[in-house]
């Protein structure tokens, strides 16, 4: 028999990661809780409102537009990005030099800070001077992307797959290469055509990466800032307006601490709840 | 169904080979009767698992042809080829069912429903699948995807041949023996032509009427498990299958007749001669390896008990010379004499059985 000492010291050794993440986690987000059930004039004083900021939130329209237009854009980017970067990844090279080279070209747009990506597109779209814009209007397209809002939202779809496909891609691409050559080889004795192979071999061994590549666009485009902010400040008029550029006008623009308190934790469920959806509909029928 | 040829297949996997050693397989000639149960054996690297590929259409050879039949399928992709094949790691379609995965090869090829069906509860049956037909093939064990894979190969009427490539790698030591015997015993059923790659050599000789022996890139002998045994063509078999594998000893030619330790050893095969700067080697296996009053000196070098036998190594000089004995059998202490049952005692000449010629 053994005899074992029980004591609790071992807890002393977590003391320090609770106190950092206590300090620039918890303690920050508690502040926003805070701030999201209270009113302020200023002077440093504050009165508890309740839910009263929440319940406006809820039932304002601008929200909603804003909402409308984030589930838009990210649905969007999702129907666009994740079959291109798919089928992207299936026409790379598996092997040899071209496939190192395909691999540094498809990383390149994901190094490219994301403010700079914003000023690159926004000069590149330009009507007047920038080579698309110029191109466009030359065609005999009219596009003005800080006039239109149709314009507005083609060019920052188009910026957002230009930043993001390369993502997809290269997740996709490293489940392929786990693939085993048997799989291709009995598949061809089995007498599969090219979309059997990609339907029964290729997805399902995919799936697990492409599981991480749909949650991980979806939340990025879901709390997208910087890039259509350079692009167009959300703008024409609210054209663009989603929902982060809209928070950031209300908290700092506004300097409405309350409302964007409140409306800040009702971003984070509604990202939190998706998110959720989305796994479990992407990996159901696993569980058994 | 039909008989396969093999005509003087090489391959080389570097695009230009110059050197030797740039080719995996340095011309192979072969055929393969219909309704036979070979074995490809050999150590890792031989080539062997190459040539399966070759003659099942996942390779392209450099040179040569690929015959089933009268047919040169040469070019024909392996989908045209009427064959399947099991890899050495199981291949299940995991979004499948296991009756999914079976009917997948008859759904490519067009055949009606109707037809499939009682086909995959046939194979299903002979595969001992039946019960989990309804099931997801990822949720299976290793021999059951193995099964699978075979069974895929099984429910199309019209396959030549089925080919092994180490299908026992991944399964499990008690299920190995289990699934060896199923393969045997469908091969006798079904009369279905088997060509099994493996480099064990207990897998080959217990699996295959038909033994071909592969070495860097040639096959050095084909036949039967008992003439691998009894008469390998080369010291390579000698030494490779047995075990342990047969003693190689270097020994001098005198008009004709082999002389070991300054004595003379009679062989089963003789030549007059061998040519100037050949090696010549004596080759006997353990199992005909006797102590006796007089012979060869030897000293005893260590005992191993191998169950039923006690394998001896002895020296004489620096030659190693190996016996198995029978477990009652009293073991010299130090030094002794041996002597070889000629009948199944032989020459090698350059590695090649003497008088037999090489390849």
């Amino acid at each position: 028999m053994s005899t074992r000492t029980v004591n609790q010291k071992a807890w002393w050794l977590v003391v320090p990661v609770l106190v950092l993440v206590g300090f620039n986690a918890i303690i920050p987000l508690m502040t926003v809780v805070n701030y999201s059930v209270q009113e302020t004039f200023g002077n440093n004083r504050f009165f508890f409102e309740g839910v009263k900021w929440f319940e406006m939130v809820i039932h304002s329209a601008r929200f909603h537009d804003a909402l409308k237009r984030q589930l838009l854009f990210t649905a969007i980017v999702l129907a666009i990005e994740v079959p291109l970067g798919v089928a992207v990844a299936l026409a790379m090279p598996r092997r040899g030099a071209w496939a190192s080279v395909c691999l540094v070209l498809m990383s390149m747009p994901l190094l490219i800070p994301w403010n700079v990506v914003g000023a690159i597109w926004n000069i590149f779209a330009l009507p007047d001077i920038g080579m698309l814009g110029w191109t466009l209007n030359k065609a005999g397209v009219d596009y003005n992307f800080t006039r239109q809002p149709v314009a507005a939202w083609a060019t920052l779809v188009a910026m957002d797959v230009w930043h993001w496909t390369s993502l997809v891609a290269l997740l996709a691409y490293a489940g392929l290469s786990a693939i085993p050559d048997a799989y291709y080889q009995a598949a061809k004795i089995d007498g599969a055509s090219a979309w059997a192979v990609f339907r029964h071999v290729q997805l399902p061994k995919m799936k697990h990466v492409l599981t991480i590549a749909v949650l991980l666009r979806f939340m990025d485009s879901f709390m997208i800032y910087t890039e259509p902010f350079v692009l167009t400040g959300g703008g024409p008029g609210n054209a663009t307006t989603l929902l982060s550029i809209d928070l950031v006008k209300i908290a700092l623009g506004q300097f409405d601490l309350g409302p964007a308190g409140a409306m800040s934790l009702i971003y984070f469920l509604i990202i939190l709840l998706l998110s959720w959806m989305f796994y479990r509909v992407m990996t159901l029928g696993e569980a058994e | 169904m039909a008989r396969i040829r093999v005509e003087q297949v090489r391959h080389s996997y570097v695009p230009r080979p110059t050197r030797e050693a740039d080719w995996a397989l340095k011309e192979v000639d072969l055929e393969w009767a219909d309704g036979g149960a070979y074995a490809l054996l050999g150590p890792s690297g031989c080539g062997k698992t190459t040539l399966l590929n070759i003659v099942s259409g996942l390779l392209h050879p450099t040179a040569g042809r690929i015959r089933f039949g009268d047919a040169d399928v040469t070019a024909s992709p392996p989908g045209e080829r009427n064959i399947a094949q099991v890899f050495q790691f199981p291949v299940v379609y995991d979004t499948m069912t296991v009756y999914d995965n079976l009917a997948f090869p008859l759904r490519n090829r067009g055949v009606p429903e109707a037809r499939i069906d009682p086909r995959v509860r046939e194979i299903a049956a002979l595969l001992d699948l039946e019960a989990m037909l309804p099931q997801r093939a990822a949720g299976l064990t290793a021999d059951g995807k193995q099964k699978i894979s075979l069974g895929r190969g099984l429910v199309r009427s019209d396959v030549n041949v089925i080919m092994f490539d180490e299908p026992l790698t991944v399964i499990d030591p008690h299920l190995k023996w289990r699934l060896r015997s199923k393969l045997k015993e469908l091969h006798q059923h079904i009369g279905l032509t088997m060509v099994y790659v493996t480099h064990d050599q207990t897998e080959a000789m217990t699996f295959a009427d038909h033994v071909v022996v592969m070495h860097e890139g040639t096959v050095v002998q084909v036949g039967t498990p008992v003439e691998l045994f009894e008469r390998p063509r080369h010291t390579f078999v000698g030494h490779f299958i047995g075990s342990p594998g047969m003693n190689i000893l270097p020994c001098a030619l005198d008009n004709g007749v082999a002389r070991f330790a300054g004595q003379p050893i009679r062989t089963a095969n003789a030549v007059a001669r061998a040519p100037a700067g050949a090696r010549t080697e004596l080759g006997v296996r353990p199992e005909f390896v006797r102590f006796a009053s007089a012979g060869i000196p030897v000293r005893v070098a260590a005992v191993s008990d191998a169950g039923r036998h006690q394998i001896v190594e002895t020296r004489h000089g620096d030659t190693i010379i190996r016996l198995l004995v029978d477990e009652a059998e009293r073991v010299p202490a130090d030094s002794a004499h041996v002597s070889f049952d000629a009948a199944f005692t032989q020459l090698y000449v350059d590695g090649w059985l003497a008088g037999a010629g090489a390849a």
